[in-house]
């Protein structure tokens, strides 16, 4: 293990540069969230992930984002167990008729100030699963959404961006 | 095994058309007799589903890997129950309970499972009456005495995974019971496969359990195309098993430093990490989808592999890494002591359970689809099917990493004798020549309207089952899929019993069954 970790110190890291993220669309998104957190958040936000009834794509790639190529805690983001230590809910899948209680109850024990993400094509219209007995529709229809980040599943980077702008956002405001 | 199946064809009603394994109508008296050998441990239980009106029962031949599915005619809405004398049986007959309102005679567990009172109907896919959808409390298994206390885990976890509730009774750090209660993320994929197109069809199947996406396209395609009879240019058969692997791979590695992660060893999980990206950015180059999903269709692949040297150059990096890590593992003796003698499986659970995988594996059960029923192109491959005893998580971290070797050994075999051709046959001439007569046959002689097929692909979690009854246009009537995660989860609960609560997101990690897969 020594011999790993000494051979760390010297390669160099694999992590990718940070994505640009376009000025006028941070400016957009602080503009919609009205957002006037700064104080209380300066440029870090707490993440917590819920799976609603995802096929846990959404959930693989989420994860990716704390490999060391997408090493999302250089930004300040930082994936938490518990919503009360949250700022942000990430939430992917169609919500489920069994899981709508589950949200609703992680949502509400989120603190104020919040954001939502909705996290791929089931959280953002229901994907190919669409409404029916088991299925209540897409995560606005039960809690508000902030912000939808599309793609079956996103890949890692567009997620990357989407928080990015959020933290922008979030200063600006 | 094959006497049975000979004893079951004997005693069959009707055989029925599917591909390219039979299925025979029985009566009661032949069910329950087919249940006492699945019981005896003369074969294993692959699968339970239903339609309206009857039951459908797939058993597998551990030594051939054959399959028969058995249907028995359920007109007064009963059958005699699986689960009374076989377990494993007893969460899909609460499933079937739940989605269908089939009546499972003599069972010993009546509590609902899929169905969490929040529907607003009940039996969705048989009567659809409409029942309250106030969330009623779930009677959990009792465990009382003075010292034992109860812990509440989830639905929502502490860590980026899928809902589940997990019930433990613990005696101090012992736990003396664990009862799951799943179901949480159910889509209603049972009724999304019900008279639909092939394109949707493959889309949702696609989508069953995220993380084995293109295991569930490869067995829905072999499926649909046994059951359409159309065939599959060789260069796309050897491209699906190109991908089962890097998938495979990709799993196993992430899989790997996770269950490390969940003993504290976060070094294992980083280094892991980067490999797992690296295998999924070079899916990404090579097939345009990091996951590969909706990749494999029916007829063949909808993406060509033009240059193989990003895969080429992923395999040689993987084989230059990842022996380190291994060695890392090995010679880390406070990973160890974490890791060796916990989450026991004892092999005889395994094998009643009919478990399969890197958990089967690893408790002496040498199930691999890939060998048995086997299918193309890996009878022309040389590779082996890893196998440990010890049932516990070291063993089950060892089988992956065996199989990670075998993948990256299959993955150059596969680069190396890529057949040329095409990657996909049209499937709308064939079709076309289904509805015509046969060459014999009278002039306006209809063909059989319905056919089926049924597919069993080895998923990086193992035996993925798709059955799929499709009409004379391609259309799918109905289709039913079983995740290998029915059969894991239960063991999960055998597995903690006597280990710390501590110890448990090991266990668990090992596992790593689906969440999405069980619940459909």
């Amino acid at each position: 293990m020594r011999r790993m970790l000494f051979e760390g110190l010297f390669r160099r890291p694999v992590t990718e540069r940070a994505p640009t993220v376009d000025d006028a669309e941070i400016e957009a998104l602080a503009e919609r969230l009205g957002i006037a957190a700064k104080a209380r958040l300066g440029r870090s936000l707490s993440i917590r992930e819920i799976d609603a009834g995802s096929c846990n794509g959404c959930e693989l790639e989420i994860h990716a984002l704390n490999n060391s190529y997408y090493d999302v805690e250089r930004f300040g983001l930082r994936f938490v167990a518990s919503p009360r230590h949250a700022d942000v809910l990430m939430v992917t899948g169609p919500v489920t008729a069994n899981m709508r209680e589950g949200l609703e109850r992680t949502y509400v024990a989120t603190p104020a100030p919040k954001w939502v993400v909705a996290v791929g094509d089931c959280a953002a219209g229901c994907g190919v699963f669409g409404k029916s007995y088991a299925v209540i529709g897409s995560v606005s229809e039960v809690i508000p959404v902030d912000l939808v980040i599309p793609g079956c599943p996103p890949e890692p980077i567009d997620m990357l961006k989407g928080l990015i702008g959020l933290v922008e956002a979030s200063v600006r405001g | 095994m094959s006497t049975l199946r000979t004893a079951l064809l004997n005693a069959a009603l009707t055989i029925e058309e599917q591909k390219p394994w039979p299925r025979i109508t029985v009566d009661a008296d032949t069910w329950r007799q087919a249940t006492l050998a699945i019981a005896a441990g003369n074969a294993t239980l692959s699968g339970l589903w239903a339609e309206p009106g009857a039951m459908h029962m797939a058993v597998l031949d551990d030594e051939d890997g054959a399959l028969m599915v058995l249907t028995l005619a359920t007109p007064d809405g009963c059958f005699p129950s699986v689960g009374l004398t076989h377990p494993p049986a007893q969460r899909l007959e609460r499933s079937i309970v739940d989605l269908h309102g089939l009546i499972p005679e003599g069972t010993p567990d009546d509590r609902r499972w899929l169905d969490h009172d929040r529907w607003g109907v009940r039996a969705p896919l048989g009567t659809g009456a409409s029942a309250p959808a106030d969330g009623a409390p779930y009677p959990f298994l009792k465990a009382e005495g003075p010292p034992l206390h109860q812990i509440a885990v989830g639905p929502v976890h502490a860590g980026i995974i899928e809902p589940g509730h997990f019930r433990f009774s613990a005696n101090g750090e012992i736990v003396v019971r664990l009862e799951e209660r799943l179901g949480y993320v159910h889509k209603g994929i049972e009724r999304l496969l019900t008279n639909t197109t092939l394109d949707a069809a493959a889309k949702v199947v696609a989508r069953v359990s995220g993380d084995s996406t293109v295991a569930y396209s490869f067995a829905f395609a072999r499926a649909a195309e046994a059951a359409l009879g159309v065939g599959v240019p060789q260069r796309a058969i050897w491209l699906r098993a190109l991908m089962a692997e890097l998938e495979r791979l990709a799993n196993h590695l992430g899989d790997i430093g996770a269950i490390c992660n969940d003993a504290a060893f976060a070094l294992m999980l980083a280094h892991c990490g980067i490999l797992r990206e690296e295998v999924l950015r070079a899916c990404k180059t090579a097939f345009g989808h990091r996951l590969m999903m909706d990749r494999i269709i029916p007829g063949g692949v909808i993406s060509d592999l033009d240059d193989p040297a990003p895969i080429k150059a992923l395999t040689t990096r993987i084989r230059q890494r990842f022996p380190r890590f291994v060695e890392l593992y090995d010679n880390t003796a406070s990973l160890q002591n974490r890791t060796v003698s916990t989450g026991h499986l004892s092999p005889e659970l395994a094998r009643r359970f009919g478990v399969g995988g890197p958990i089967g594996r690893a408790s002496g059960r040498a199930f691999d689809a890939r060998k048995a029923p086997g299918y193309p192109p890996y009878g022309d491959l040389d590779f082996k099917a890893a196998k440990r005893e010890d049932g516990d998580v070291n063993a089950r971290i060892w089988v992956r990493i065996d199989e990670v070797y075998e993948s990256l050994e299959l993955i150059e075999q596969i680069i190396d004798r890529l057949p040329t051709g095409p990657i996909a046959y049209p499937l709308a001439p064939a079709l076309r020549e289904r509805r015509v007569p046969q060459a014999g046959g009278l002039a306006h002689e209809p063909r059989d309207s319905a056919s089926e097929g049924l597919a069993m692909i080895e998923g990086f979690r193992g035996d993925v089952l798709v059955w799929l009854r499709t009409d004379e246009t391609g259309g799918v009537l109905r289709g039913a899929v079983r995740d290998p995660s029915v059969f894991q989860w239960p063991l999960l609960e055998a597995a903690i019993e006597g280990n710390i609560v501590a110890d448990f997101p090991l266990c668990n990690k090992s596992f790593n069954c689906s969440y999405s897969g069980h619940d459909l």
